[in-house]
């Protein structure tokens, strides 16, 4: 692999891990940390209800009990003695001690009239005729008003109702100070950053908010009072802080409750927590990258050097089945040299039987004599053939570049065959093409080829067969093919696609290394070219080298 | 004194068989030659032999094979196997299918003398027994 492939590799390996490591992080945090905000801010919200019914309640109750406070007044109030001072006092001292007490009473007549007054403020003589209260009360029978600064000009709340004599109506006026109500209220909103106040129904303040504006004064929540009935949560952006406001009718909806968290302060918990997650991701995210950086380099280092080896071994298997080869023929070329080794000393043997017998005087002996030396002569010419042919494929396995005729180097390759071919009776025939180009290549390694394939062919044929080696040149492409053609049994179709695997061999055990085709195949691949194979099983078979003539590396 | 034997060389080298026969008749032995398996088979057809000396890898008819047929037709005719081959395999093989001997090339032509000789003795002693037990039935 070369050191752009390795790059590539690196950062694949990089990008993958930190992809299957940094997705599901993110999931999940970004999962536990939603459904904690979610839950957190339910609890908010909540706790927020609860606090605004119950003040609601409160409220409520409070209102029924003035109205009712008053109700009981006006029935035990004598009309015809109401304009004297002294009786009112009398009579508004008796309620006075009781819890949230008025702060005045007085009494009207249906025209507006103040007919009689009780209280701190000097309010004579003052006629209601238009007053929003008086019209309200005049009309409904009693009525709780708004908070105003009316006549006194201090914010208070007119309680008031219609009483009957007869036919006679009068009213019943008492006021409360808006303290009350903002004591009753403020209880709604204690806790952190919480407020809570009361806005009638043109958004004015009817008790004094913590922040933000006073009583009387208009508020900014306009947007609330267009809620329908009931109680509604949401969240309310009035001030720059994020709040969650929780809102409610009451006082027969003209006024509006409305409890308000600042969300932020609320959910400081979820806040901390995140910012405690965040450290804690950025720290995982940083240990992961260190992580998958340091592991990928280890992974890579031990790459390359796995490759290195592999390299190393891919050369020492190419040796190791050189040897085997070797091994084989040296069996198969005993018999070739042990021929004329025998020729020989069989020559040698006769002459000395003749010259211990009757001695080499006779003409005829002489001849004879001379004819076994150039027999022994002949057959030792013949065993060296044998051993230089070896001597030459045993060479090194350096690869070499050389201007090789692919013909002469067949031909020398069926020579190590030719005699097991004879004694099987397998025919070796050459389709040469006549005018084949010289290739640049490995003689050596390309023999080894050409020897692994015609072995195999030997084996597959057995006997009684023949051996076609055709050799053909594609002059556009510049590649020579050389197809080895065998009659044997043929490859089985499920055998077809391991039969380049390393140690893959169907022939008996210590007949074959399983290595010769695999061995094959990657020194073609080196010497940039390709094998292939054809086959039918019965039918025999065809591997076709096929190398450039000019091998690009 | 031993009697004087039939032997039969087979080897597809013609320089080795002509010199290996001429030396055994210098030392009196009835010894024929010939080139392949098919002409041993001929030969024997004709004119029995106590031993057939037989090379392993021939072409044609191999040595395995004219093994077979002769020890099929001639049970009583010994065979020794010449093996040119570096391994003892062949020869084993031979022995296996009923070769008395093997001897490995080149050979000791003294080595093969004493090879033939006990080989022939087996032969002679089996034919004796064979003699006793038809005379004795």
């Amino acid at each position: 692999m070369g050191k752009a492939g390795y790059g590539g590799l690196r950062r694949n390996i990089i990008l993958s891990t930190l992809g299957f490591s940094l997705i599901p992080l993110f999931a999940l945090g970004l999962t536990i940390y939603s459904l904690f905000y979610a839950s957190y801010e339910s609890k908010v919200r909540e706790e927020l209800e609860f606090m605004l019914e119950s003040k609601r309640s409160a409220m409520e109750a409070f209102f029924q009990e003035q109205v009712a406070r008053l109700k009981l007044l006006s029935s035990l109030v004598d009309y015809n003695r109401v304009q004297d001072h002294a009786y009112l006092r009398d009579v508004f001292h008796r309620i006075q001690g009781l819890p949230h007490s008025f702060v005045d009473l007085s009494v009207i007549n249906s025209d507006g009239d103040q007919l009689a007054y009780v209280g701190p403020y000097d309010l004579r003589d003052v006629n209601y005729a238009r007053a929003e209260w008086f019209q309200a009360t005049m009309s409904r029978g009693n009525h709780i008003s708004d908070v105003f600064p009316g006549y006194r000009n201090i914010p208070h709340v007119v309680v008031a109702l219609v009483a009957r004599e007869g036919d006679r109506k009068w009213v019943l006026r008492a006021t409360m100070d808006s303290d009350i109500l903002n004591a009753i209220v403020r209880e709604a909103g204690k806790g952190r950053a919480g407020d809570a106040f009361i806005i009638n129904k043109k958004a004015v303040f009817q008790t004094k908010p913590l922040r933000g504006g006073d009583m009387g004064e208009v508020s900014g929540y306009v947007e609330l009072t267009r809620s329908p009935s009931g109680t509604h949560v949401g969240q309310a952006g009035i001030d720059a802080d994020k709040m969650m406001a929780a809102t409610t009718w009451v006082k027969d909806n003209e006024w509006l409750l409305v409890v308000r968290r600042n969300l932020e302060k609320e959910l400081e918990p979820v806040f901390r927590a995140r910012f405690v997650a965040a450290v804690l991701f950025s720290v995982g995210i940083l240990i992961i990258v260190l992580g998958t950086i340091l592991t990928t380099r280890l992974t890579m280092a031990r790459l390359v050097r796995t490759d290195r080896e592999k390299a190393l071994l891919d050369d020492a298997l190419i040796h190791s089945d050189k040897m085997a080869a070797l091994g084989k023929l040296a069996a198969g070329m005993a018999h070739e040299v042990n021929n004329p080794l025998s020729v020989i000393k069989e020559k040698a043997g006769w002459m000395k039987d003749i010259m211990q017998g009757k001695g080499v005087d006779r003409q005829e002996d002489m001849e004879g004599f001379q004819a076994a030396v150039d027999k022994i002569d002949f057959h030792v010419e013949r065993a060296r053939k044998v051993t230089h042919r070896l001597l030459g494929f045993a060479r090194g396995v350096e690869p070499l570049r050389e201007t090789v005729s692919v013909h002469d180097l067949i031909d020398q390759t069926i020579e190590f065959l030719s005699s097991e071919a004879l004694y099987r009776n397998i025919k070796l025939t050459r389709d040469y093409l006549d005018d084949l180009p010289a290739v640049q290549t490995d003689s050596g390694q390309l023999q080894q080829v050409f020897l692994n394939l015609l072995d195999n062919a030997v084996d597959a044929v057995e006997k009684d067969g023949e051996i076609t080696i055709k050799t053909r040149y594609d002059p556009e492409k510049g590649e020579t093919f050389i197809a080895f053609t065998d009659t044997g049994g043929g490859i089985p179709a499920r055998n077809l696609q391991k039969i380049f695997d390393p140690f893959f061999t169907t022939k008996r055990a210590g007949q074959g290394t399983g290595l010769g085709l695999s061995i094959s195949h990657g020194i073609v691949e080196k010497l940039g070219g390709r094998i292939t194979v054809e086959s039918q099983e019965g039918n025999g078979s065809t591997f076709t080298v096929v190398i450039p003539v000019e091998t690009s590396k | 004194m031993m009697s004087k034997f039939r032997v039969l060389m087979v080897d597809d080298e013609p320089d080795f068989l002509e010199t290996v026969v001429d030396r055994l008749k210098m030392r009196g032995l009835d010894v024929e030659g010939v080139e392949s398996g098919e002409k041993a088979l001929e030969v024997l057809d004709q004119n029995p032999v106590d031993v057939v000396i037989l090379d392993v890898k021939m072409p044609g008819m191999d040595g395995v094979m004219t093994l077979r047929e002769i020890k099929k037709r001639w049970p009583l005719t010994e065979v020794i196997m010449l093996t040119g081959h570096a391994s003892v395999e062949s020869g084993i093989e031979g022995m296996k299918l009923g070769a008395h001997d093997y001897i490995m090339k080149p050979a000791d032509l003294d080595e093969l003398m004493d090879k033939m000789k006990k080989a022939y003795e087996v032969k002679a002693m089996h034919e004796e027994k064979i003699g006793r037990a038809s005379v004795q039935s």
